[in-house]
């Protein structure tokens, strides 16, 4: 349903990696080696390709492969990149949400004495965005790795942060303040594959759409 | 030491140099060929004078002022310079016009996507040709030039600014809501669309019409697929594909019928094209019928025109030499 049409597709290793793998088997593409190995990346036999999900935008857009599967949280971050968009797969939930050290008015105060809040974030584009669009000055700092200690020790007033259970968050004694956006996992293709592959693509379409047995 | 050249631009060295000519020869002759004129306008043109022809295309990347302190635009496509051309030059002229060019255009790029700022386009342009005939011609000089640049696997996708728009009308859609439904669909963003179309509480067959184009694509087989409005929004595409058969014969198959294509300039009014070839992942290039624009600039004539970018047609030939 994959190599057998010509077709590769990007895989996002991670949280969505094993449901996606089971989307995969549920389409009769076989996934054990995949599954195996952690290591190897390409697996040209079953048309998969395996990488961190924020990258699976800038293949398909490249047309390295022709369908990727990652989460809207990345989509929305990198709104620039040219992809369609073909299925909201439903699985992986999570929510964008802004969060700061419990208090009476982690965003308020700052804005009235400073003029403006401090965001530490793994998303800049989608943070800057937000608050740009509810009208509030905000200096976007951006971090790569545990984005929570940040409004702890000081660097930050807030954070824009992706929670599915909310439990990293409380653990750091931080607590949702507003939500910005809801993500789940989403089939994408590139634009020219999904001219001169369209039945192909179409198929996959079909089966992921249709409700799992 | 290394001096930094802009993000997006690039030195073309001696090999690169000689095989983009050989590609840009074969371009030109087969338009020659055709009676298409070559013409060449400035990369600088005044930003006022540009901006009659698309709000949108004429917001250029890059600006200037000149000595009087006006300001001036580095063209962002051929389209709207040739457009001003022929409203200044061929005022009087006898129509069709058939002319081309083969020149850079400048865009803005977004950081780390491998685009390019400067690109060498070339451009076909036939005005005072109405519909279906003058796109059918484009069509097939288009398959034709990229033949004889040593393409064998390159497609044309066919779609019609018209259709979505008047499918909107149709359901009765608030202006409101127009744009972001067209938004969405440019971007092919299939769940946001089905989420906002649903959200309009509409009919269950008027649901499906403002959804069925955001798929509905492959060969001529398509435009038989489309009924209710849609049948007659289609008419000329079937039109077109019939030309291209009765000019060409085979070559018709390289059509693909695209009824959610929708082309990033806002000035065309009814078909619209993009190229498409296998060894590149995103579009040779693309084009369609302006039939308002030239009116802009004083003549009114229909038109429409096609774009190539040289170096992506340059990267599909060399992966069919790889092949060969």
């Amino acid at each position: 349903m994959i190599a057998d049409a010509g077709l590769t597709i990007a895989v996002p290793r991670g949280a969505l990696f094993g449901e996606t793998l089971d989307r995969l088997d549920a389409l009769g593409v076989n996934t054990q080696e995949v599954r195996a190995n952690d290591r190897k990346l390409v697996f040209p036999d079953v048309g998969i390709v395996t990488m961190r999900p924020s990258d699976v935008p800038t293949y398909v857009e490249h047309g390295a492969a022709d369908i990727g599967i990652t989460g809207k949280d990345v989509l929305l971050e990198q709104a620039h990149r040219r992809v369609y968009e073909l299925l909201d797969l439903g699985f992986g939930y999570c929510r964008m949400v802004v969060a700061a050290r419990a208090g009476d008015d982690p965003l308020g105060e700052p804005l009235r004495r400073r003029g403006l809040v401090r965001i530490a974030t793994k998303y800049p584009r989608i943070a800057s965005d937000y608050f740009t669009s509810t009208g509030r000055q905000a200096e976007i700092v951006e971090v790569k790795g545990s984005v929570e200690i940040a409004p702890l020790i000081g660097l930050t007033d807030a954070i824009v942060d992706l929670t599915a259970t909310g439990t990293t968050l409380a653990e750091n004694n931080l607590v949702e303040v507003e939500q910005i956006a809801e993500a789940t996992a989403r089939l994408i293709a590139n634009p020219v594959s999904h001219k001169l592959k369209a039945r192909e693509i179409d198929q996959v379409v079909a089966r992921m759409r249709a409700p799992v047995a | 030491m290394i001096h930094p050249l802009p993000p997006g631009t690039r030195d073309v060295l001696p090999d690169e140099a000689r095989e983009l000519r050989l590609v840009t020869d074969r371009l030109r002759g087969v338009l020659e060929q055709h009676g298409y004129g070559e013409v060449q306008t400035p990369a600088l043109e005044y930003e006022d004078v540009l901006r009659r022809g698309d709000e949108r295309a004429a917001g250029a990347a890059f600006r200037l002022f000149d000595d009087q302190g006006r300001v001036l635009v580095l063209r962002a496509d051929g389209t709207i310079p040739t457009a001003r051309l022929v409203a200044n030059r061929f005022a009087d002229a006898p129509v069709p016009l058939r002319l081309f060019y083969l020149s850079h255009a400048y865009r803005a790029v977004e950081r780390g996507a491998a685009q390019s700022r400067e690109f060498l386009q070339a451009g076909l342009e036939l005005i005072g040709a109405p519909a279906p005939e003058g796109d059918a011609e484009v069509v097939t000089v288009v398959l034709e030039a990229l033949a004889a640049a040593g393409l064998r696997r390159h497609r044309i996708g066919l779609g019609d600014a018209s259709i979505y728009p008047l499918l909107l009308a149709q359901a009765g859609v608030p202006d409101a809501e127009r744009a972001t439904l067209l938004d969405h669909l440019e971007r092919r963003d299939l769940p946001a669309l089905e989420a906002d179309v649903h959200r309009l509480g509409l009919s269950p067959a008027t649901h499906d019409m403002l959804l069925a184009p955001a798929s509905l694509r492959g060969g001529p087989e398509v435009l038989e697929r489309a009924t209710g409005p849609l049948a007659v929004a289609v008419e000329n595409l079937r039109r077109i594909h019939q030309l291209v058969a009765e000019r060409s014969g085979a070559e018709a198959d390289r059509l693909i019928f695209d009824l959610g294509l929708v082309r990033e300039m806002s000035y065309y009014t009814g078909t619209v094209f993009e190229v498409y070839d296998p060894a590149v992942g995103y579009a040779l290039g693309g084009g369609g019928r302006y039939d308002d624009l030239c009116g802009r600039f004083g003549r009114a004539l229909p038109a429409c025109g096609l774009a190539l970018d040289v170096q992506r047609v340059h990267m599909a030939q060399l992966e069919e030499e790889r092949l060969a």
